[in-house]
């Protein structure tokens, strides 16, 4: 690997670390970031002739923090403090500076300070759109510009709505202090719920865009895996990594040659990728040890049951029936009966399932995939006209050309 | 005299790798594997999965032993972390789930106390042919 290859990965996946003890510094995200940034260009220079620092993280946040001061020193004209226990970044005082560093940075601090980090991005008053951006520009460095496409709008228009994100929540009343014990698992909750919609954003996005938000998946797994190394004991983590990586196996067999959307009893399950199914199904094990069920864990279980049938007819539907109850129990939701409903076609059949759904229409009016559901069971019950009313709503209301275009494909056969 | 070769590096720099790198490397390994295969040199080769897949069992203290289930031994997510013991062994085990793993370790434990076991799945697996 090149130099400029190894250290970019390893700044990046120094990143969220560093930005979590810079911003416990400064209490501020843009000085955090442009301390951040500091510390990457003093990277550039010196990792090359010096070889990798043991710790990356702690060496960013030791350069970025001094850089950071140092500045706000010149600036202010002030003169060093007396007894200003700073160490010189190169290295040349004292026998290694970088491991006494290490040892003194606050280890105890480093799970919350990227929970924190995690948890300002994820505010409460930012839209969820913005929630995402925002924890990918700070937490997983990516540009602006690979949001910008990530989310396909103009660079300029993310870069407004990054900056919009970030001083409402410099505004907002922000929890710096080390939260305690019952606080942990709320923020724990917020931080998750956006990693899943990161997540959705990347996988449901499909067509021709298909590939530029695949970096939304992949970004999604890799801050769960982050936030799961630091909570190792939280099945609810253990369940939202299972969860996403049994969905995202599946990435390459979702659409067709021509861009078009393959049911999941239609694709070739040979294209399932298998590691990350046998990593999910490990993590769901682990999960279900400590009997404390919760919706990632009974998605995942959901989507396990899908990765284990050979082939499509070998669903075991009844058992997704009844973790879909489970699920209902937990969070209760019409998408939630919604999804039940399809199980509850294959084991009870379409009359059934289609009363299951019908008291959902108040809520579900403007959903395209109620109406994709509604008008396939109305097909499979040969109720064609009726079918054809809500599959041409489907149309009307799909997210994509790609979603369209599958309902369209319906259609063809109703007419036929 | 047969060897073992553990393999280290940042689990989180590895899980960046892109497809094509990762393969491109595995692919290099491949050319050194078939060549040691071919020399009668190459035992079961494993990757293992993330850290975050795996399960520690700290099994009884020392001293205190023996009578079979007499202290269960403790379960702990993720990996064995302590730095003041060593990695002096390991097992491969063809088991359905983690459970059965779990009840495996603890049979082991009671035959032989003190230290852990850290579970964990493997996820690419070559038997090798080359040694015994």
């Amino acid at each position: 690997m090149t130099d400029a290859g190894w250290i970019d990965l390893a700044l990046r996946s120094a990143r969220p670390r560093a930005m979590g003890a810079l911003l416990r510094y400064f209490r501020d995200l843009d000085a955090a970031e442009e301390a951040f940034q500091d510390a990457c260009l003093a990277a550039l220079k010196n990792w090359p002739e010096n070889g990798p620092p043991r710790d990356p993280a702690a060496w960013l946040i030791f350069v970025g923090r001094n850089a950071a001061v140092d500045d706000a020193r010149r600036r202010r004209k002030l003169e060093a403090l007396p007894g200003d226990d700073r160490l010189p970044a190169d290295g040349t005082d004292g026998d290694d500076p970088e491991a006494t560093l290490a040892d003194r940075l606050d280890g105890a601090h480093y799970r919350d300070d990227i929970l924190r980090l995690l948890f300002i991005c994820c505010h409460a008053d930012l839209p969820a759109t913005q929630q995402i951006a925002l924890a990918l520009r700070v937490v997983c460095g990516l540009s602006v510009k690979e949001i910008a496409r990530a989310f396909v709008v103009g660079e300029s228009a993310m870069e407004q709505r990054l900056t919009r994100a970030k001083s409402r929540v410099s505004a907002a009343d922000v929890p710096f202090e080390t939260p305690g014990g019952p606080e942990r698992a709320p923020r724990l909750a917020a931080v998750a719920a956006v990693i899943y919609l990161m997540f959705n954003e990347g996988y449901s996005a499909t067509g021709g865009e298909a590939h530029i938000r695949a970096p939304l998946c992949d970004e999604a797994i890799r801050l769960a895996r982050l936030l799961l190394r630091l909570f190792s004991d939280e099945p609810e983590m253990m369940g939202l990594l299972a969860l996403m990586l049994v969905q995202h196996a599946r990435v390459s067999a979702r659409l067709d040659a021509d861009g078009q959307i393959i049911l999941l009893e239609d694709q070739d399950r040979g294209l399932w990728n298998r590691a990350f199914i046998a990593e999910g199904l490990a993590l769901l094990d682990k999960a279900i040890r400590h009997r404390r069920p919760g919706p990632y864990q009974v998605q995942a279980a959901i989507g396990a049951i899908h990765a284990r049938a050979a082939r499509a007819e070998e669903t075991d539907w009844a058992e997704i029936d009844q973790l879909y109850a489970t699920l209902e129990r937990l969070t209760p939701s019409p998408v939630v009966t919604l999804n039940r409903a399809v199980a509850v076609s294959k084991v009870r059949g379409a009359a059934a399932a289609l009363e299951m759904i019908e008291p959902l229409a108040p809520q579900l009016h403007g959903y395209f995939h109620f109406f994709g559901l509604r008008g396939a069971l109305l097909q499979q019950l040969g109720r064609a006209a009726e079918a054809r009313v809500a599959l041409d709503r489907a149309i009307a209301l799909a997210h994509t050309p790609v979603e369209a275009a599958h309902i369209r494909m319906h259609l063809d056969r109703l007419t036929k | 005299m047969l060897y073992a070769l553990l393999c280290y590096n940042s689990e989180e720099i590895v899980g960046s790798w892109s497809k094509k790198e990762d393969d491109e490397i595995l692919a290099r390994l491949a050319v050194v594997h078939e060549r040691l295969q071919a020399q009668g040199k190459l035992g079961p080769t494993a990757r293992l999965m993330p850290t975050t897949a795996a399960t520690t069992v700290r099994k009884v203290s020392k001293g205190r032993r023996l009578e079979a289930g007499a202290e269960p031994p403790t379960v702990i997510d993720g990996p064995y972390a302590e730095t003041k013991e060593q990695l002096l062994g390991f097992f491969i085990v063809d088991c359905t789930d983690l459970e059965e793993a779990l009840s495996i370790t603890r049979e082991l434990s009671v035959a032989n106390p003190g230290g852990a076991y850290e579970i964990r799945p493997v996820s690419l697996f070559l038997p090798g042919s080359g040694v015994g």
